[in-house]
């Protein structure tokens, strides 16, 4: 590394906020995807957008390559630094700016974890939907670069429907703003929608402006099990019919439901091919009527077991066995490759087959939960990344499962990212046409390609 | 000094544990040092990642990972909500131990767990010459804490507040017991660590007195030594099975049902950490620390379950507010949280209530809190404001490193709360 250059970035910042010894330095070259670790030249890690600003404007101007990093929790290599690049950490950057319960939004720094935010919101009788798995750790800015989804995708969606404006630094360093914290804003073009989702490859955020709602009074949570995975695929779509839009609609097949039960000994049927868990929220009366009326289409739609959670008590036992799916499964075996593959709702029955195909063909544990209601399923693979010989049909297993979620009208990702994991499927998805119109994007914005480069389009 | 390929080698022995890591993170959200720095190299997640390079010969500096490996409390917050069941306390001691062995003990470390700690009367009789002439060098600082501050400005002891070391410690007032089972028909061993003994007798004291309420038998052997676990955690590994040997010397003379302690560092050290560091026993050995291992149990836990709590008495009318401080060895390693709050319910003097973050980290980490002190006061200080925030008049917890702890943070905010053990509280209602 090119002593001036660090010594610029430590009067910036601070020498205390420049790592540079290589023991640091490792800390930072890995994510939550199973990937090989990319050791990066130096880790940055400002405290002021101001600082922010000042370390992009310098990256440009010396050629060097920056990762963006909240919290490191990405798990398609997003946050993996390039060869020979840096990461610029945004943990420091972690202040709630405003919370505007008049005019319902909240205006956040980038390395804010989105339980923060969700907790000081909720304390003020408002509400911020996505909740991805990993919210207790991850950060704002890391959700708008991956527009990262969670369990209330169906009824809340996904962060890009609560991005209102963005402030961010283009890789010259110059700052851009898009939207507004009015509710409508169509002036100028709608940078913030480029911005979200492009994995830190477009520009660095330094501020985020998100719409707050109303946090609903009341819900209520029903678990069933079904015999057959088409049966709870069916009840989603009869629920649905019924002008019933649940907050939460989750899967587990019946390999999940085995380990949740070894784990935790909840009491859940093993033979049943597949359980829903089920949330609705909203005004209470809604919430009764709506709970009565799920409840009858799952025991009409032939549930072998359907259980109302009558208190507090009893909804956190329906949430838990969600909650410990991961867990159970990551239990099993010592590595665990969590897959995002995702296709219209009524595909899932095929997407479930499609699975339980390639786990006999591949002879790899895999099981399965996620999004019933929209779709977005988790194929969990259990294997040992020392095993190479199984490592290498392990590949070949998730190469099988893009192919199938693509066949059946589906896409790669529905919420952890294409980073470097995907790439390379993503013109088989939307056409080389696709991936020249993008590239000529991330050209213009990105001449001397220093914004995490060789994410998404390659 | 061996070549990073031996080092390699030693370090695959933990390769099994370290490749259950995903790297998935969550981590991040209960460790209390993380919480302070927001640095990866401080959170488990960090130092997986550190070791496993290590394993692999990614990097070729041991003192680097050393260090920061140090730089960790071994709460065990990060083991107790791991979605993998990564056991990581497991990985940190042993890691320690490997990297202890491969780049020497620091001489200081040396002189302290080599020359005092190993040798429990040696160290007994220095510490009895410095509380006696501690005066010179501290001075009191808070009557209703008790709590004592540097005289001078020392780089050691800094703006530290702390309980002075006490005049007669438990071994002078009590030297030995072995008493026979009374009405509750069970008989204990009693161990009551370093700083019980040597600092907070007050506690022992209140635990022999609830024992010989409840009819328990107690056997209290003389000579006895520390659990080890500073010596452990500072990558002794000679020093730790030295300490095992000689306490399990003493505790094997009689027999008795359980053995009790107040300190769940010690508690938990003795359950978890002599059967971990198992390698180097004989198979006798390994055999009577099983069987220890089985007896061992908080005192609390044992009051609770195993002899049954009495209904305390209190004259006045006036209740006193209180709020209670889970310790990480004993919630978060040994499952305990219950018992020590039956224990306060049960004086009808006392109202117990919740502080917020009840079980979060007091920052203390033993060895942590003297290698790293502004990170260990700024995790404290957010203890502090938890209690504060309570507004209880009293703060009991179940370990007297946290006591400790949570007394320096107390004092050096002015906060006119009391600092108790659990027991003591339930042996306050049990009257004289």
């Amino acid at each position: 590394m090119n002593q001036a250059l660090v010594k610029e970035f430590q009067r910036i910042l601070g020498k205390e906020q420049v790592f540079l010894e290589e023991t640091d330095r490792a800390t930072y070259a890995y994510d939550a995807a199973v990937l090989e670790p990319v050791l990066p030249v130096i880790v940055l890690r400002p405290r002021a957008a101001a600082e922010l600003a000042r370390v992009v404007r310098l990256c440009h101007e010396n050629g060097l390559p920056l990762t963006v990093r909240g919290a490191g929790t990405n798990l398609s290599g997003g946050s993996i630094p390039g060869r020979g690049g840096a990461v610029v950490l945004t943990t420091a950057l972690n202040q709630i700016l405003e919370i505007n319960p008049a005019d319902l939004y909240a205006v956040v720094q980038p390395g804010v974890v989105t339980a923060k935010l969700a907790a000081a919101v909720e304390a003020q009788g408002l509400f911020y939907p996505p909740d991805p798995g990993s919210m207790a750790v991850s950060t704002l800015g890391g959700n708008v670069a991956e527009n990262a989804g969670g369990l209330r995708g169906l009824k809340y969606g996904v962060t890009r429907d609560y991005v209102m404006g963005l402030t961010f630094y283009a890789a010259s360093g110059e700052t851009v703003k898009t939207g507004s914290r009015t509710v409508k804003c169509v002036s100028g073009y709608n940078l913030a929608a480029l911005l979200v989702g492009s994995e830190g490859t477009l520009g660095v955020i330094s501020e985020i402006i998100l719409k707050l709602i109303p946090l609903p009074p009341a819900r209520k949570a029903i678990m069933a099990t079904f015999g057959a995975v088409a049966q709870a695929s069916e009840t989603v779509a009869a629920i649905i019919a019924q002008r019933i839009v649940p907050a939460t609609l989750e899967f587990l097949d019946n390999f999940t439901i085995r380990a949740v039960e070894d784990y935790s000994h909840a009491g859940l049927p093993v033979e049943a091919a597949a359980l829903l868990l089920i949330e609705v929220d909203g005004h209470p009366a809604v919430v009764a009527e709506d709970a009565d009326q799920v409840e009858a289409i799952c025991k009409q739609m032939g549930a072998t077991q359907i259980h109302l959670a009558r208190d507090l008590a009893e909804r956190d036992r329906v949430w838990s066995a969600r909650r410990s799916a991961l867990p159970a499964l990551a239990k099993l075996k010592p590595t665990c490759v969590l897959e995002d593959a995702t296709v219209p709702r009524s595909r899932i029955p095929a997407m479930i087959q499609a699975l339980e195909e390639i786990s006999r063909k591949y002879q790899l544990p895999i099981g399965t939960f996620g999004h019933a209601g929209d779709g977005n399923l988790h194929p969990t693979i259990l294997t040992d990344r020392r095993d190479q010989e199984e490592w290498a049909r392990v590949e070949a297993a998730v190469d099988a499962i893009f192919e199938k979620a693509l066949e059946l009208g589906g896409t790669l990702s529905g919420e952890h990212g294409i980073g470097t994991a995907k790439s390379r499927f993503l013109e088989k998805e939307f056409g080389s046409g696709t991936i020249l119109f993008s590239k000529k994007i991330k050209a213009a914005v990105d001449p001397h390609n220093i914004l995490n480069p060789g994410k998404i389009i390659g | 000094m061996s070549s990073i390929k031996a080092l390699a080698r030693l370090m695959q022995d933990l390769e099994d544990q370290l490749v259950v890591c995903m790297r998935c993170g969550l981590c991040q959200a209960v460790c209390p040092l993380f919480a302070e720095t927001g640095r990866e190299a401080d959170v488990a997640r960090g130092k997986l990642a550190l070791l496993d390079g290590l394993t692999q010969e990614l990097f070729a500096n041991p003192k680097g990972v050393q260090d920061r490996l140090a730089r960790c409390l071994l709460c065990g917050s990060c083991a107790a909500n791991c979605p993998s069941g990564v056991k990581v306390l497991d990985i940190f001691i042993k890691a320690r131990a490997i990297l202890a062995g491969y780049l020497g003990l620091s001489p200081v470390k040396k002189a302290i767990f080599r020359g005092l700690l190993s040798k429990p009367n040696f160290f007994n009789r220095i510490l009895a010459w410095g509380a006696k002439y501690q005066g010179i060098f501290v001075r009191p600082v808070d009557d209703l804490l008790g709590s004592s501050c540097s005289r001078f400005l020392s780089p050691l002891l800094k703006e530290r507040h702390f309980k002075p070391l006490a005049a007669t410690p438990l071994h002078a007032r009590v030297p030995a017991l072995d008493t026979g089972p009374g009405a509750a028909g069970l008989k204990v061993a009693f161990f009551p660590g370093c700083l019980i003994d040597k600092i907070f007798p007050e506690v022992g004291a209140a635990v022999l007195k609830i024992l010989e309420h409840h009819g328990v038998g107690v056997f209290l052997p003389p000579d006895q030594g520390c659990c080890g676990i500073p010596a452990l955690s500072g990558g002794d590994t000679a020093t730790f099975y030295k300490l095992v040997r000689h306490n399990l010397g003493l505790f094997g003379s009689q027999p008795f049902d359980y053995l009790v302690t107040a300190c769940a560092t010690c508690t938990s050290t003795m359950k978890k950490m002599w059967p971990l560091m198992a390698l180097e026993y004989t198979p006798a050995e390994k055999a009577r620390i099983a069987e220890m291992q089985a007896k061992v149990m908080d005192i609390s836990q044992f009051l609770v379950d195993k002899v049954g709590l009495a209904e305390g008495s209190y004259p006045g009318t006036e209740k006193l507010a209180i709020t209670y401080h889970d310790p990480c060895h004993l919630k978060k390693s040994l499952g305990v949280a219950a018992p020590p709050r039956a224990l306060i319910r049960a004086n009808p003097r006392y109202e117990l209530r919740e502080m917020a973050e009840a079980d979060w980290c007091c920052g203390c980490g033993g060895s942590f809190n003297l290698q790293e002190y502004g990170i260990s006061a700024a995790i404290g200080r957010r203890k502090r404001e938890n209690i504060a925030k309570s507004q209880a008049a009293v703060v009991a917890t179940g370990c007297p490193a946290c006591m400790l702890q949570i007394t320096d943070m107390l004092s050096q905010a002015g906060d006119r709360i009391r600092v108790k053990h659990a027991v003591e509280i339930y042996g306050e209602g049990l009257g004289d």
